[in-house]
């Protein structure tokens, strides 16, 4: 397994936010993470991506720990992701944000930069073109000069998946990647994924159009209250009463 | 206009150009840290251990002055080092309040520096600087941040300034880029130090008061930070307004230094109300106006 979660806890205060869950992605999974409003499920991303540490438990990534490591070297180690409320550079344009996202596989010192040096040139003409291509693929190619503030929502979150898989993760982190899409743009993001996921990387997928993550998901983990309260394939969990409990409230 | 009278005007505003070319780069200097996102006020402080460090070695050492410059340089760029470590992790204002204090503690500890003559400062300092070395000094700084702004480090320090948490989860290290802007902008601000020691003859610790900070900043507003000759620009504006203003004044029968203070304050005020990407923005604003004009 790429990615375990061991006995993860995080409070705010008196809330248990997450409270001991234990779930791992494997190489090339879509993973998929379910759960009523407030169940803890972006908590869980931030802590994976290292934005709040765990109050108890362990994460690993390929058999490292990375729960106590700063979210940079979380990037670094592989696990890049979006968020639910976008959080593209607004004064960037599309293509910048990309290039942002391709930091980590971009190694071109500065100096050669300030002497003019060939070699750095075509660094930097190849970290453009791999950017444009990444929007192509996110179908966003004849928009790569706009500013991100200027994009409409669903543009916004496509130039987002753009940019985390820039640096070529092994773990990418979507936060509700088609809040907001119209049925067209969800079937296109739900091929992207198969297609990240066909090509190794793994996914671990926050979603609330159920659609989406029956169709695309290999596992899915249901939360609620911050526990896991179901996990298996899509068939499974979609049966299992205490999933349909937490949705749609039990009997009597 | 004949030569004669040329060369005059030359001789009288000679200083003029030098004090832009310095107020340029001291402007550069809080560009440098502004450029993340960070609001640094230590730039006088590191102003003055250049200023100091650079005229000790000019007045009791043989040392060849590109060796001084270098020196008035490094001093505050090393001493930025251990200061940004903690204080780097302030946000904001409190960064801000920080590193006032640090300015002040730098100040006051050349007050009560006997070998540097406290207070009175050192006088009869050589002068070894002219127009070239200090333009020659703002062409490099200009380049070096020309050659940054598109780089992956340049874009890196756009995402910390637009968004840190979200640039760290890039696999950017914000830590790392933030001091390194310090350092670099320590190392602008000691070396405009060390030039306007060897510039003006005299270094002394009221010359690096609060004051000073907030001169550099109004520079760096006023131009525009989001590109990097904007400062410049700024520091140019104002550093000639007063110039200006002693003609007209003089002309009205106005004292210049109230003039001074009420129209600098005015023109902070109508940039941040009217250009709030200061005038480096002017050009593109007017453009676009134009093309509006045509369109309708």
């Amino acid at each position: 397994m790429l990615l375990r979660l061991a006995g993860v806890r995080r409070t705010f205060g008196g809330l248990r936010a997450v409270d001991g869950v234990d779930f791992a992605v494997g190489e090339g999974e879509v993973h998929g993470l379910i759960g009523p409003n407030g169940a803890g499920k972006t908590t869980l991303l931030n802590l994976v991506s290292g934005l709040i540490r765990p109050s108890g438990g362990e994460i690993s990534l390929g058999g490292h720990r990375i729960d106590r490591l700063p979210s940079h070297r979380i990037a670094a180690l592989g696990v890049t992701r979006t968020y639910q409320n976008i959080r593209l550079f607004p004064a960037l344009s599309a293509v910048e944000n990309v290039l942002v996202g391709s930091h980590l596989r971009r190694s071109d010192p500065l100096w050669g930069r300030m002497l003019f040096l060939p070699g750095y040139r075509r660094e930097e003409a190849d970290a453009l073109q791999r950017a444009l291509s990444l929007l192509a693929r996110v179908g966003m190619e004849e928009r790569s000069r706009e500013r991100a503030s200027n994009l409409s929502y669903g543009e916004q979150r496509r130039v987002e998946i753009a940019r985390a898989l820039a640096s070529a993760p092994r773990v990418i982190l979507l936060d509700e990647p088609t809040a907001g899409m119209n049925p067209t743009e969800v079937a296109s993001i739900a091929a992207l994924i198969r297609e990240v996921a066909r090509a190794g990387q793994s996914v671990l997928l926050v979603e609330h159009n159920v659609k989406l993550v029956m169709d695309v998901c290999d596992r899915i983990t249901v939360l609620n209250f911050g526990k896991v309260i179901a996990d298996g394939t899509p068939a499974a969990v979609t049966a299992d009463p205490a999933v349909i409990a937490a949705y749609l409230g039990s009997e009597g | 206009m004949s030569a004669e009278s040329l060369r005059d005007l030359w001789l009288t505003y000679q200083s003029t150009v030098a004090f832009i070319g310095l107020n340029g780069l001291l402007a550069l200097s809080v560009y440098t840290t502004l450029s993340c996102g960070q609001l640094s006020l230590a730039q006088a402080g590191f102003m003055a251990l250049g200023a100091y460090a650079s005229a000790v070695l000019t007045l009791h050492t043989q040392a060849p002055f590109p060796l001084v410059l270098l020196a008035g340089a490094a001093a505050p760029a090393l001493v930025a080092i251990p200061l940004g470590l903690p204080v780097l992790r302030l946000k904001g204002v409190f960064l801000a309040i920080a590193t006032i204090g640090f300015g002040e503690v730098i100040r006051i500890f050349f007050v009560n520096l006997d070998f540097t003559n406290g207070a009175l400062g050192l006088v009869a300092i050589p002068q070894r600087t002219g127009l070239p070395v200090i333009y020659a000094a703002l062409g490099g700084a200009l380049f070096v941040l020309w050659r940054i702004r598109g780089s992956r480090a340049g874009y890196a320090l756009e995402a910390i300034r637009e968004d840190e948490p979200a640039a760290r989860t890039m696999g950017i290290d914000a830590s790392a880029y933030k001091l390194s802007m310090l350092v670099l902008g320590a190392a602008l601000a000691g070396l405009a130090g060390a030039l306007d020691a060897h510039f003006n003859f005299m270094v002394a610790p009221s010359n690096y008061s609060f004051g000073r900070v907030v001169d550099m900043l109004v520079y760096a507003v006023v131009g525009g930070t989001t590109v990097f000759y904007g400062p410049v620009l700024g520091a140019a504006f104002l550093t000639l307004l007063p110039e200006v203003l002693r003609e007209v004044g003089s002309r009205v029968g106005l004292q210049p230094g109230p003039l001074r203070l009420f129209v600098n304050g005015l023109v902070l005020l109508l940039v941040i109300l009217f250009l709030p990407n200061g005038i480096a923005s002017l050009p593109g604003r007017l453009r676009r106006r134009r093309a509006g004009a045509h369109a309708a």
